[in-house]
């Protein structure tokens, strides 16, 4: 049954990269769910279908430039046009940007250098507070009793400094990796993940009681508002004159601003896919990769494991501060509940959901639990919601939707999705849905190169149930499945 | 049967309530020595002439009398640290792996307890029950919340942690992470469910409100009554009976045995004949129980409790493990009471000392400072041994 499916599964995808095939396929694709999601902007199943098509240039057998052409339509082109008819979209797929760019320094951290970080956000938090401290009035509050703005005080710095401090936000989320780095350099493995996450949560203390005796963060209240860079009005006008025919109306100052926040995430997640991608090829990769997977054997290689670990710590700190000053702009708010333990483990999600060390994987991880989060789960909220101010009722049980209580809404139950998603992959695929490139390489070059890592998952799934009991025997299953994590 | 006669069983219980009494009064006298020798150092600082101001008294005299009824909340707090760092400590005993959800475990038993009272409490009976019957219906409480958090360890252990034990270290971490925040959203699905609310307040019935003077202190003219809370007497009583039950099973009976050999070597055990499935899932009915047990003293003491209510105190008495020694009973009872006591000494004097500047909100930051400084420069904690290249 399985096999036939695959079989199936195999031809269409034979049939696809035949010849011009995926050109055609590609261009029906993107052009047919382009239009759907033009004509009717608020069905989930059109943009749905559009977002696989976007990624399908990927996925196919195509020239080079032609899937880079691809992705420049899609991504400049046709994406601001549909964020403007319905901004949401824009607003799903700046998270997804963002999201992606964390998840790739926690996959540094995590599946580089297999060193468990639990309070990522921190760095996140790092890079929001700085924009968030000077590209507000902050500064001349510093005396003031915290939620109070006595009027007429000006902002500290002019907008335009917002470029100037991602770069600014890089470094010193980097420094504050450095330091939450440290002691990586003595603990390793379960114990680093709760330091970890300890000094997670000592930031966020820090961030929701530092108002006083000097009003640094304005306490559990956030920093607002923050500034975002200017958008003279001449800027404005001449991005009018191309978007109003093909919107088909006027584009308002902050459909722009969306606009614009989409664009510069988008332009620091390719920053961060490249570097992620030299640095995984680099000299550096491949040492952190020794380092995951024997750090005694890796420092008698004459690997540096000291400064390698701190260095995956920084690097992957630096993308999330990076990150951080653009949400604290995107938002012009920031407040300590963005960085909760929650957001640490969500960034973790992606990461094991997508593959530990996949780069592609991460960010479709990214994609998927985004996608998940704010429009599955927010949609079968507002059916539910539809559902109980109907008089609709459950048939056989006799159950009016309107005595449904309120608190049932999908919506908030982000961390029954997030855990059963890491129970399950942690039991029938520990490497994710798009494995490592490097694992698959491994795995070929070996005598065992007929067991693809497909194979050795499927045996660490079904292993997974008899593993237990049988004690001694465990042992294949549980090098099975070392070797598709590697995570020892 | 002969055995519990025996002396050595009279010893397993003897023992660890000198222990305790050593430790509370070890760490009660630890504590309030610095923090006497802090203020007699602190005389004429900004601190003390803001307090003689506002309270006409000095920061010496406010200290002392502050100090009893700091002591017992500490040692309140210490007891349930403790009850819930031994699940903790037990589990990484047996298994070398922190379960994460030993907080939601906690959580579980809470409001099974709490549920149970309501119920009671709707069924009338709760009101009109006398001085002795209240405490027969707590009790019942907390044996529902100890079943319930008990079989819930065990569940959790079959079904998501089992299948992972033989995989890489971090593999069963994340796992309990992730049944971590399941069960969160769970206990919130099913409490809201029915009632459309998801927290839980205790209903107060019996005498537990009240307080008992204990003493008087003749302190600067202005002599202090020292008094404690009924439950919070409750809450270390049973603590106390729980921890001195949970050392007999471990050190006196064969299942204690069976789950030490477990810890020591868990193949060699097997070749023993010893039954290891079974008794890894025996060790978290354990601490599950004590967890589930710790979960039901808190909301007495705390009486509101939501679905996410074991994180703080969970993180808390993880730390508290990790200072004790972790895999160490004896360690977990005493980082369980030095934490409780430096959350209620941090709790009571960081902001007068500081003149408001941090306040007892940075009082959770301590535990895990305490909980970074320890695992950074020792490890194996107070009580543990070398945990080298293991951790």
């Amino acid at each position: 049954m399985q096999s036939k499916l695959r079989e199936i599964l195999a031809s269409i995808g034979a049939f696809i990269n035949r010849g011009k095939n995926p050109y055609w396929v590609t261009f029906v694709m993107i052009a047919g769910s382009f239009a759907l999601v033009y004509v009717s902007p608020r069905s989930i199943p059109a943009f749905l279908l559009f977002a696989v098509s976007a990624a399908l240039p990927y996925f196919l057998k195509m020239k080079g430039s032609l899937k880079l052409a691809f992705a420049v339509l899609i991504a400049v082109v046709l994406v601001p046009i549909l964020g403007a008819r319905n901004i949401f979209y824009l607003e799903v797929i700046f998270q997804i940007a963002v999201f992606a760019a964390l998840a790739l320094g926690l996959n540094i951290v995590v599946g580089f250098s297999g060193l468990l970080n639990f309070g990522y956000m921190a760095f996140y938090a790092v890079g929001a507070y700085l924009w968030g401290f000077f590209g507000s009035q902050q500064p001349f509050l510093l005396h003031a009793i915290p939620g109070t703005v006595p009027p007429g005080t000006p902002f500290f710095l002019a907008p335009d400094w917002f470029y100037l401090f991602i770069f600014l936000g890089i470094i010193a989320a980097a420094i504050v990796g450095l330091i939450l780095g440290l002691p990586v350099l003595r603990v390793r493995g379960d114990y680093l993940a709760v330091i970890t996450l300890g000094f997670g949560e000592i930031v966020r203390q820090l961030a929701n009681n530092l108002d006083k005796p000097l009003n640094l963060t304005n306490g559990p209240q956030g920093i607002t508002p923050i500034q975002k860079p200017s958008l003279p009005p001449d800027v404005v006008a001449f991005f009018n004159t191309i978007f109003q025919p093909l919107v088909g109306r006027r584009v308002t100052i902050d459909q722009l601003y969306n606009i614009l926040f989409y664009l510069l995430a988008l332009i620091v997640v390719i920053v961060v896919i490249i570097v992620t991608y030299r640095l995984d090829d680099s000299k550096i990769g491949r040492a952190w990769t020794a380092i995951r997977e024997d750090e005694l054997a890796a420092g008698a290689m004459g690997i540096p494991s000291n400064k390698l670990k701190l260095g995956a710590f920084a690097v992957g700190a630096s993308f999330a501060g990076a990150m951080g000053v653009l949400f604290a702009a995107s938002r012009t708010f920031v407040s300590p509940e963005s960085f909760t333990f929650l957001q640490s483990v969500s960034v973790l999600t992606m990461v094991i959901l997508g593959g530990i060390g996949s780069i592609r994987g991460v960010i479709i991880g990214a994609a998927v639990v985004i996608i998940l989060n704010l429009q599955i789960l927010q949609s079968f909220s507002l059916f539910l919601a539809q559902l109980r101010q109907s008089d609709a009722m459950i048939p056989i049980i006799n159950f009016h939707w309107k005595d449904l209580s309120n608190q049932l809404d999908p919506s908030k139950y982000q961390r029954l999705v997030f855990g059963i998603i890491l129970i399950l992959m942690m039991i029938y695929r520990p490497a994710g849905i798009l494995p490592a490139e490097r694992r698959k390489r491994e795995l070929k070059g070996g005598p065992a190169a007929d067991e693809s890592l497909e194979g050795a998952n499927a045996a660490a799934g079904a292993n997974a149930g008899t593993s237990g009991e049988s004690g001694t025997d465990s042992h294949a299953a549980a090098k099975s499945r070392g070797e598709g994590d590697g995570n020892a | 049967m002969r055995k519990i006669l025996g002396s050595e069983a009279l010893r397993e219980i003897l023992l660890p309530l000198g222990r305790m009494a050593v430790f509370v009064v070890g760490a009660g006298a630890l504590f309030s020595a610095v923090m006497i020798v802090l203020a007699f150092l602190s005389q004429g600082s900004g601190a003390d002439k803001l307090l003689q101001n506002t309270q006409q008294i000095g920061i010496v005299g406010y200290t002392l009398q502050s100090l009893p009824q700091v002591l017992i909340d500490g040692v309140t707090l210490g007891f349930v640290y403790a009850a819930i760092a031994l699940g903790y400590t037990m589990v990484y005993g047996v298994l070398e792996f922190i379960n994460f959800a030993h907080s939601e475990i906690f959580a579980i038993g809470a409001f099974v307890g709490v549920e149970f009272l309501i119920s009671m409490k709707h069924l009338g009976v709760l009101a009109a029950a006398g001085p002795i019957s209240s405490y027969l219906y707590l009790i019942l409480a907390l044996i529902a919340g100890m079943l319930a958090s008990g079989f819930m360890a065990m569940f959790m252990e079959r079904t998501a942690y089992r299948p992972l034990r033989d995989s890489p270290r971090l593999v069963p971490l994340i796992s309990a992470i992730g049944v971590s925040f399941a069960l969160q959203d769970i206990i919130r699905l099913v409490e809201s469910l029915t009632t459309g609310q998801f927290y839980r307040v205790m209903p107060t019935f019996g005498d537990f409100e009240n307080r008992i003077p204990l003493f008087t202190l003749p302190i600067a003219g202005s002599p202090v009554a020292v008094n404690i809370q009924v439950k919070s007497l409750i809450v270390i009583v049973a603590a106390v009976l729980m921890l001195v039950l949970l050392n007999f099973i471990v050190n006196a009976t064969k299942m204690g045995k069976a789950i030490r050999s477990v810890a020591q070597d868990r193949t060699t055990a097997a070749l023993m004949g010893i039954g290891v499935n079974g008794i890894i899932a025996f060790t978290f009915f354990l601490g599950g129980a004590l967890g589930g047990a710790a979960g039901v003293l808190y909301a007495l003491k705390f009486t509101r409790i939501d679905p996410f209510v074991g994180f703080m105190p969970g993180m808390k008495a993880f730390a508290a493990a990790v200072l004790g020694g972790i895999g160490n009973l004896t360690g977990a009872l005493l980082g369980g009471i030095i934490l409780g006591m430096l959350e209620s000494f941090a709790g009571a004097y960081l902001g007068v000392f500081t003149m408001g500047n941090f306040g007892s909100e940075y009082k959770d930051m301590v535990a895990f400072l305490v909980m970074i400084i320890v695992i950074i420069f020792r490890p194996s904690g107070l009580l543990g041994e070398q945990v080298g290249h293991k951790a």
